[in-house]
């Protein structure tokens, strides 16, 4: 079968975010980009279903700080094609779904596949509209926050659950192609030694195509962009434990608990 | 930080291919299953396959069954198996190494702990996974100056590599800033890389990552290339051995001391400085590394002896024969597999010994130790009797007026 799996690069919060002068973008100068985690476990799930029926799986990424690593990374885990695509609005998950959607299709052997798979959300994309929207443009059927995706026997159709809250989940038969949110792997996303990394670079095998101007591209604009407020801090409690204990009792009467 | 593309002749060394070519590989040759490496293990009754057993299975062939095996994740990289050798073969150096670089490129999963440990080395430069623009935070409460190279490039006699866990973690940082401290008192002319620095690498290989320890290594050793400076003196005795025994491998060589070692250099000076009794028993912790892998017994006891009031007792396993903190080889990170498998901690093990001796201050040398030490001194219930303090924490303490 052929997989192919979405990733992108989101900033990483482990650098403090600073918002850039023109306060409607972040400051680039500590800006890191990481893989988006919900794309890693895109990826891990594309490579267990590769492991279980055979064929070949495609990364594919608009370009970004920092996504060499990413897809060579990817290739030494076992992707068999790393793409790289450079968009002209590579932060805006919108505008480079709607770029994708209408470009990809033109990537020499690239699709049809019969799995797309791509992370449900991203941190920059909490309403997670990347994979409905690429659904919607190659006229396919969507499932997102999928958790787990067996390909039956037929090839042509795929057990998919997904997660609902509370606990509860749902199976559903798709048939394939389709393309698929991923919210989490079967397993979490493997470790892949630093020495195969650096053997898939020295192949040097990733690819830069670059898309066929599509027009206008849809896009929100970000008006303003700020660091969330403090809310009101903690208050600490101090005094002898018999103290402690009469105050927390007095809260929790305040507030109806007990 | 990005992968360090490296010229693979650059990182020529020993590999399981070429092992038998070289002298240390001749050396496994003579093994003669005596299994003394096994009995001195701290976890060799966990392991399936002890270095005895790795080697026999090497000279039958099986090292197939070895490398599917989870025995050497119970590797803690003492060094008690190589120093008890009586063929004097490099166990913990070079063959066991080279076995878990094996395993782990054949492994699909390893304990979550220290994967993420791995995974955030490589990226953020330190296993906590803290931003490297944080790395030197620790400085603005030193008391002293503190001088990063980044901002004053001017040579320096002493490069101190600070290494992450004082350069991170509340505790580490207190121990950064006494060292620093106690540096400033001897007048000796420092400065650190700060936020450009990164893990000097050697836990990265000792817990399987070669790769990871190349790109560390490549990394430092460019950044380091920018300055002057006449040796490198660091607080953490796994970069000790990065600097000794990998960085020359791949062509950079300088001279080399410990924190301790280099301030027992300087006894006669610290001496008059050391004014304040402290009125303490303590009890030192031989690390690994330190110890028994590089034979400093003495200079820490010399340092701690000349602290007025302290009184020096021995635990029952001391200097070659100490028993390890845990925390060596990826150990750091598998805590809570070795819970889940049911071993013993280390860690623990050890508090006991200490507290044994009626001593009321653990002093230590590595920085590992301390969050293992006084984790461990709670879990037993011990942190009313004793305390962990690092060496340097004891001379900063006993400057004070
Ligand atoms: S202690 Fe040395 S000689 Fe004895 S079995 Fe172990 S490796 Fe072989
Ligand atoms: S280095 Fe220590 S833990 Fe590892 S095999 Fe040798 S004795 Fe055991």
């Amino acid at each position: 079968m052929k997989i192919v799996v979405l990733l992108k690069m989101v900033p990483d919060v482990v650098e403090e975010l600073e918002v850039a002068a023109d306060g409607k973008s972040l400051d680039a100068e500590f800006l890191r980009m990481i893989l988006s985690e919900r794309d890693s476990h895109a990826l891990e799930e594309g490579l267990l279903l590769k492991e279980r029926h055979g064929g070949t799986l495609m990364v594919v990424a608009p370009e970004a700080p920092e996504v060499d690593d990413a897809l060579y990374t990817a290739l030494a885990k076992g992707a068999d094609r790393a793409v790289k695509i450079p968009l002209s609005t590579p932060h805006s998950s919108r505008a480079s779904a709607a770029q994708l959607g209408k470009g990809l299709p033109a990537v020499p052997d690239l699709l049809p596949a019969d799995l797309i798979l791509t992370g449900c959300q991203a941190i920059d994309d909490l309403d997670g509209m990347t994979a409905p929207l690429l659904a919607h443009d190659w006229k396919l059927p969507y499932l997102g926050l999928v958790t787990s995706i067996s390909v039956n026997a037929d090839g042509k159709t795929a057990c998919v659950t997904k997660e609902y809250s509370g606990g509860t989940h749902g199976e559903f038969e798709v048939p394939l192609p389709a393309v698929l949110g991923v919210q989490a792997a079967e397993q979490p996303p493997r470790y892949v030694p630093v020495s195969k990394v650096r053997a898939a670079m020295k192949t040097g095998m990733i690819e830069t195509v670059e898309l066929q101007e599509s027009g206008a591209v849809p896009s929100v604009e970000i008006l303003a962009m700020a660091k969330p407020e403090d809310a009101e801090h903690a208050e600490m409690l101090e005094g002898s434990p018999e103290q402690l204990a009469d105050k927390i009792s007095e809260i929790l009467t305040a507030h109806g608990v007990v | 930080m990005g992968i360090a593309r490296l010229d693979p002749e650059l990182t020529c060394e020993i590999t399981l291919e070429n092992l038998f070519e070289r002298r240390e590989g001749q050396r496994v040759l003579t093994c003669l299953q005596c299994g003394t490496c096994a009995a001195t293990c701290p976890y060799g009754e966990q392991m399936d396959y002890p270095a005895r057993r790795i080697i026999s299975m090497m000279r039958a062939g099986l090292l197939d069954e070895v490398y599917a095996s989870d025995s050497l994740l119970a590797c803690v990289a003492c060094y008690a198996c190589k120093a008890k050798c009586p063929r004097k073969i490099d166990l913990t150096g070079v063959l066991l190494p080279l076995i878990k670089e094996q395993v782990l490129l054949r492994r699909r999963d390893l304990p979550a702990e220290l994967q993420k440990a791995l995974e955030t080395t490589l990226r953020y430069g330190n296993p906590m996974g803290e931003t490297s623009r944080k790395r030197e935070a620790w400085i603005k409460d030193a008391g002293v100056p503190v001088r990063t190279f980044h901002s004053d490039p001017r040579p320096a006699d002493v490069l101190w590599f600070v290494e992450c866990y004082d350069s991170y973690y509340p505790r580490g940082q207190k121990i950064a800033q006494a060292t620093a401290r106690v540096f400033h008192a001897l007048g000796i002319d420092f400065a650190i890389l700060g936020n450009e620095e990164k893990c000097a690498g050697e836990c990265g290989r000792l817990s399987w990552e070669t790769g990871l320890s190349n790109t560390l290594m490549e990394y430092n050793m460019a950044i380091l290339g920018k300055y002057q400076f006449n040796r490198i003196v660091t607080s953490g005795p796994h970069a000790y051995d990065a600097f000794k025994y990998r960085y020359p491998v791949i062509g950079f060589r300088y001279p080399l001391e410990h924190t301790l070692t280099l301030l027992a250099q300087h006894l006669d000076r610290l001496k008059p400085l050391l004014i304040k009794k402290l009125d303490y028993t303590v009890t030192y912790h031989d690390s690994c590394c330190l110890s028994r892998h590089n034979s400093f017994y003495e200079e820490p006891r010399a340092l701690l002896n000349a602290i007025p009031g302290v009184r020096l007792v021995e635990m029952t396993h001391n200097r070659i024969n100490t028993l390890c903190c845990g925390g060596g080889g990826g150990g750091m990170w598998l805590d809570t597999y070795y819970k889940a498998k049911g071993y013993e901690r280390l860690s623990e093990r050890r508090i006991k010994e200490a507290l044994a001796t009626g001593a009321n201050v653990l002093a230590i040398a590595c920085d590992y130790e301390f969050s293992r030490f006084e984790d461990a001194l709670k879990v037993v219930g011990g942190d009313k009797q004793m305390v962990v303090r690092d060496i340097t924490e004891l001379l900063d303490e006993s400057m004070e007026r």
